[in-house]
């Protein structure tokens, strides 16, 4: 018998399988507009609930009056604490172990914060409801800035026992809400202060948002008739959001069904839960009818899931040489009102003790406080695994700061301290195990492109030209290098509320050799239906486009623990591979009985099974399939099926070689970037194109956080950006052509050695473009200057340098 | 983000929108784009009960280019601005400050009359239309009449137009010389940091005529007599163009917001201001 697709290499283009630049299944719909968003979701009767927000920061509430709201044309009820308190449904519990108020429990703690919840028969009606409910505020005394909170009187948090411990222990003032250390603090201090050399730095890295295009929203449908409840969302967990509803609500789990539908972005701002998804439900159950509650952008920008605010204090030591022997990094963490960061429940602080970067640095401490203060909530991984942002802006930043103390090349100076290839895997001070690296290469592959040594004359040369007066534009050189920590993870040390964060695949062959494989994932923009059928098909030997994935559906796919940290290949990409073996493993008996011969007797080509040595005889993947529900074969249960539930040995560590170069206009503080460079390791590239996309918009996502975005408070506690105008969200117009690279170092212990690649560009970006601008004025006696860096703080720090006179 | 309730109207000529305005006084509004006044609408600072949609007035929206004058239909989008030819042939700095407003989706909805009648210090015509010492043709019930654009802004959002006036057309002698619109705008969409429009004559060496205004530096835009004088009867040399940054500074009064502080601000004032002189006269 000769098959059609004799030859091997079209055999294996035919399957379009991994490393194949495949295009993106979902684009189709999304191209045409044809995409179901939760806003899309319309369904008969349905009501629309939003918010009466505080307009104060800090303030008592006095009295809550619904009257004249109740009496506006559609408005049908309207909900404060006093209404939930009785189901108990008033305070909600936060991913960090907090608790955080659904509606104002007498008091606000940030401004926006949920006051009431207007039930109407439209958004139209509930804004006009909005606008009738009267609160009457008693101000109190603001705090935005955690260090003041620390000393200050002021009790931010009356519900909580000044003495008691918090969920991460002891708690030093009434504003304080954990302590948390990693590493050797004795040693470290001894290896500084006996240091030849050890610079200093105190940094601020800002509060920012990850800003997706589509806002956080859910549709909450009870049906009175079956007790079932379905909760459609914006959910980058919809399994875990599942849970938690059950576990607040009441309701058993299997009469809870949530779906995430199409999710137009997530970057972070989707994984927590928020009072708007506890209000629609309870609306729901109420009134009987479906609620939908979607936010403004207004609304996301100043209270769902800001991500950042670390105050940063490093140390770093080494020898005249620049060998790196100590690190130290003092954080204190800005939470807002509520802890409600999205941390994995043991690490508070994320995985900001990944601060070591890509140094081998033999002794380090870490310490992190958290502290209340008067803002909205949040804190969570924006297009990064938990903190990795944080982290790794921190050591980019100390290097270059330790390379001008040493008055060395900060290339070099990173160079001498790499963990070296064969170090891996490589315990760092702080804890982790690095799977893979080969830190060397990617470095000298990156700076041989660039031209580095070229880039560094001219720059010399741009020195002098601006010294004698040719020129007012200064030239920077953005160097970084980074090791990201993704894909939580271990369940013995990664939890969420209790629930581990393995990830799941399930598949089904159908009888005519196509399949379906559902995932506890759920992509926001990633592309999982492209990729993940590309991992299959090189798996099981079937064509992608003859693979459909599913995600996001609690009643059909599998538990999961969704999609953030670049999780979802190195997590459910490994359970996809290894359902996928599960299901090989039972075609190759079949195939064996087939052409009768022993199972061992049969081996797996390309889209078939064939005789050792006599390749001439085989079953393709499609006919074993059909088998499969056509044969009686002994010993075989009928069917083709397999689900696989994925605990990971370890964490995945992609790592990166970015360089920028920029100009700088010193006297309007407008910096151009002229030339981006990004070289990726993300281990075994499935989608090379898709890879590519990742890449740009973190990039750009990192240009924006470095260059100007920002969730600016003033000292009342006001969001001064709380629109698009001035919250910095860069259109094609400010981004730069990028140049993308890579090199391939496969992760050890991921059965196809994908590390994950969606955050890296964000992580390994923010400290490239900020490191560019901080070079430009290196040769003027600059250290270090905060982000974001907008025309006026570039202009300020030329000016603070003497640079305009 | 939702407006309050509001009356729609929709006449068909002058006549029915003055009936309008008349009827509901202080409670109704003409529109024109809508990309002011919407948004203000949405966030509920403007409180409308009559919205009075100007699209279907007719003769609101040509592009008249004379000899010595230019009329201007206040209906005229940015965008039109930007693709009418026989315009910029003969005043080229309106295309240049046109593609600096907002971005191609404002701009084909955002019009002339509206961006000069507004009253935002932000927007970026009314501060060109000082530099090409404009007129506004106001039209109420007492028929029409004529306001110079350097008389025309009392303050923020408050202009010489009453209530009951509608803006029909922006009159402009035709300008020569060279010309620049400089603006720093922090991204794609952003109002000015700053903005200089500049529009000079130069005779041999000498600079016989500067005209020069200022945009989001003040609550109004800043026509600045004395920093165009200042350049009159110069080459443009170095202490000429500092002596009109000087008598520019004078004039403008910037505040303090996400754009940066006020000493950032002038000395930007300055460096525009500098650049978009530099620019017309290269090209003069
Ligand atoms: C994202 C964004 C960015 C922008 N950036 C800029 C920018 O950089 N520079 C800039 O200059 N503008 C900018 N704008 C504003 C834009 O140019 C507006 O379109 C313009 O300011 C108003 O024109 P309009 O036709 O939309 O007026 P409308 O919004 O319809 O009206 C504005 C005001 O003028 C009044 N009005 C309108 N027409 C008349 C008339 N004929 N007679 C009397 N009163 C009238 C209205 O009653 C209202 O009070 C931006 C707008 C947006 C949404």
């Amino acid at each position: 018998m000769k098959d059609e697709l004799d030859n091997r290499e079209e055999r294996v283009a035919n399957l379009k399988g991994m490393g194949c630049s495949r295009k993106r299944v979902e684009d189709a719909r999304f191209t045409q507009g044809k995409g179901n968003y939760v806003d899309d979701i319309k369904l008969d009767g349905m009501l629309f609930g939003d918010f009466v927000r505080s307009p104060y920061a800090h303030a008592r509430i006095k009295s809550i009056n619904t009257e004249a709201a109740l009496q506006v044309p559609g408005v049908l009820a309207v909900l404060t604490a006093a209404d939930l308190a009785p189901l108990g449904l008033h305070w909600m519990p936060t991913l960090a172990g907090d608790k955080q108020m659904v509606l104002a429990d007498g008091k606000v703690l940030f401004q926006g914060q949920e006051v009431a919840f207007v039930v109407a028969e439209d958004r139209y009606a509930a804004a006009d409801g909005i606008e009738a409910v009267e609160v009457e505020y008693e101000e109190l005394p603001v705090i935005v800035n955690p260090f003041e909170s620390l000393k200050s009187d002021v009790v931010l948090r009356e519900d909580l026992d000044p003495k008691a411990p918090g969920a991460h222990g002891p708690r030093k003032h009434h504003n304080h809400i954990f302590t948390w250390e990693a590493g050797d603090k004795e040693t470290t201090q001894e290896v500084i202060s006996n240091a030849e050399v050890v610079a200093e730095e105190s940094m601020y890295y800002h509060r920012t948002h990850p800003c997706p295009l589509e806002t956080c929203g859910c549709v909450a449908s009870m049906d009175k008739v079956n007790g079932k409840l379905t909760l459609w969302g914006t959910f980058q967990a919809p399994h875990a959001i599942r849970t938690v509803v059950s576990l607040i609500s009441g309701i058993e789990e299997h009469n809870i069904r949530v779906i995430s539908p199409d999710i137009g972005g997530g970057f972070g701002n989707k994984v927590g839960a928020y009072p708007g998804y506890v209000c629609s439900v309870v609306a729901s159950i109420v009134t009987g009818k479906p609620v939908k509650w979607i936010e403004d952008r207004m609304d996301n920008l100043m209270t769902t899931a800001f991500a950042r605010d670390y105050h940063m204090t490093g140390k770093i030591s080494a020898t005249k040489e620049g060998k790196i022997t100590g690190l130290h990094c003092q954080v204190v963490a800005d939470h807002g009102g509520f802890d409600a960061c999205a941390d994995p429940t043991k690490f508070p602080a994320g995985f900001m003790n990944i601060c070591t970067g890509s140094y081998d640095i033999p002794t380090a401490y870490l310490e992190v406080d958290g502290v209340y203060t008067n803002k909205a909530p949040g804190g969570v991984s924006y297009r990064c695994s938990f903190r990795v942002t944080e982290a790794v802006y921190f050591i980019e930043r100390m290097i270059e700061v330790l390379a001008i103390k040493l008055n060395m090349d900060a290339a070099e100076l990173r160079r001498i301290n790499f963990i070296k290839k064969e170090q891996f895997p490589y315990k760092a001070a702080l804890g982790w195990e690095y799977d893979s690296g080969d830190y060397h290469t990617a470095w000298d592959k990156a700076l041989k492109t660039v031209d580095y040594e070229g880039l560094r004359k001219e720059q010399a040369e741009r020195v002098e030209a601006f010294k004698r007066g040719e020129t007012r534009k200064i030239m920077g050189i953005g160097l970084s290098f980074f090791t990201e920590i993704v894909g939580a993870g271990p369940v013995k040390n990664c939890d969420i509320l209790g629930l581990g964060m393995f990830d799941s695949c399930e598949i089904r062959i159908h009888p005519t050799g196509s399949a379906i494989a559902r995932l506890g994932t759920i992509s926001q923009g990633q592309g999982h239906a492209t990729t993940f059928a590309q991992i299959l098909a090189s798996e099981i030997g079937l064509p992608a486009d003859s693979i459909t994935i599913e995600e996001g559906d609690t009643d059909t796919a599998p538990y999961g623990l969704g999609t953030y940290g670049s999780r979802s290949t190195p997590v459910a990409g490994a359970a996809t591979a290894m359902a996928g073996r599960k299901i090989r493993a039972k075609a190759q008996m079949i195939a064996a009985y087939l052409l009768e011969v022993h199972d061992n007797d049969v081996e797996f080509d390309v889209d078939r099974f064939v005789v050792k040595g006599a390749p001439e005889r085989f079953k393709t993947m499609k006919e074993i399939a059909f088998a499969a529900y056509n044969q009686a074969i002994p010993g075989l249960e009928p069917g083709l099926e397999a689900v696989s539930y994925y605990d990971p040995p370890n964490m995945t560590y992609p790592f990166g070689a970015y360089v920028c170069v920029m100009d700088i206009d010193v006297d309007t503080g407008v910096p151009e970037i002229r030339r981006f460079y990004a070289l990726d390791d993300c281990g075994t590239r499935i989608n090379p194109m898709i890879i590519e996309g990742q890449v740009h918009g973190g990039l750009t996502e990192a240009l924006a956080v470095a260059l100007g975005q920002e969730i600016a408070y003033d000292d009342m506690g006001n969001v001064k950006t709380g629109t698009l105008m001035d919250f910095f969200l860069p259109t094609a117009w400010e981004v730069p052509n990028y140049e993308t690279d890579f090199t391939v170092t496969p992760s050890p212990h991921h059965p196809i050695g994908a590390k994950g690649v969606g955050e890296s560009p964000h992580v390994g970006g923010v400290p490239c473009f900020s490191n560019a601008v901080q070079d430009a004025f290196r040769p003027f006696g600059n250290t270090h200057t905060n982000m974001p860096h907008d025309h006026w703080r570039i202009w300020r720090t030329a000016n603070e340098l003497g640079l305009h006179s | 983000m939702i407006p309050a309730a509001f009356e729609y109207h929709r006449p068909k000529d002058m006549a029915g929108v003055l009936a309008v305005l008349e009827e509901h006084g202080d409670d109704a509004r003409v529109m024109a784009g809508g990309h002011s006044l919407i948004p203000m609408m949405k966030l509920r600072m403007a409180d409308v009960p009559h919205l009075i949609d100007l699209q279907d007035v007719g003769g609101l929206s040509d592009i008249d280019v004379q000899s010595d004058t230019i009329r201007i239909g206040a209906l005229v989008t940015q965008h039109d601005i930007i693709t009418n030819d026989a315009l910029t042939a003969v005043a080229p700095i309106l295309r240049e400050a046109a593609l600096q407003i907002a971005d191609p989706q404002v701009r084909y909805m955002g019009t002339v009359g509206g961006n000069v009648a507004n009253g935002d210090p932000g927007n970026d015509m009314p501060g060109l239309m000082q530099c090409l010492d404009a007129s506004f043709t106001l039209v109420g019930p007492n028929g029409e009449r004529t306001v110079a654009a350097r008389e025309f802004y009392e303050a923020a959002y408050m202009t010489a137009r009453e209530d009951d006036e509608v803006l029909t057309a922006v009159v402009i002698p035709v300008p020569s010389g060279g010309y620049a619109y400089e603006k720093q705008k922090r991204k794609i969409g952003d109002y000015a940091t700053a903005a200089a429009a500049v529009q000079l004559i130069k005779q041999g060496d000498t600079c016989v005529h500067a005209a020069i205004a200022m945009t989001n530096l003040s609550d109004t835009p800043i026509f600045s007599e004395d920093a165009g004088a200042a350049l009159i009867g110069t080459s443009l040399d170095d202490a000429a163009l500092k002596a009109a940054v000087a008598a520019m500074l004078n004039d403008i009064d910037p505040t303090e917001d996400n754009r940066g502080p006020i000493a950032f601000k002038k000395h930007v004032a300055g460096v525009i201001l500098r650049r978009a002189i530099e620019r017309a006269w290269s090209r003069a």
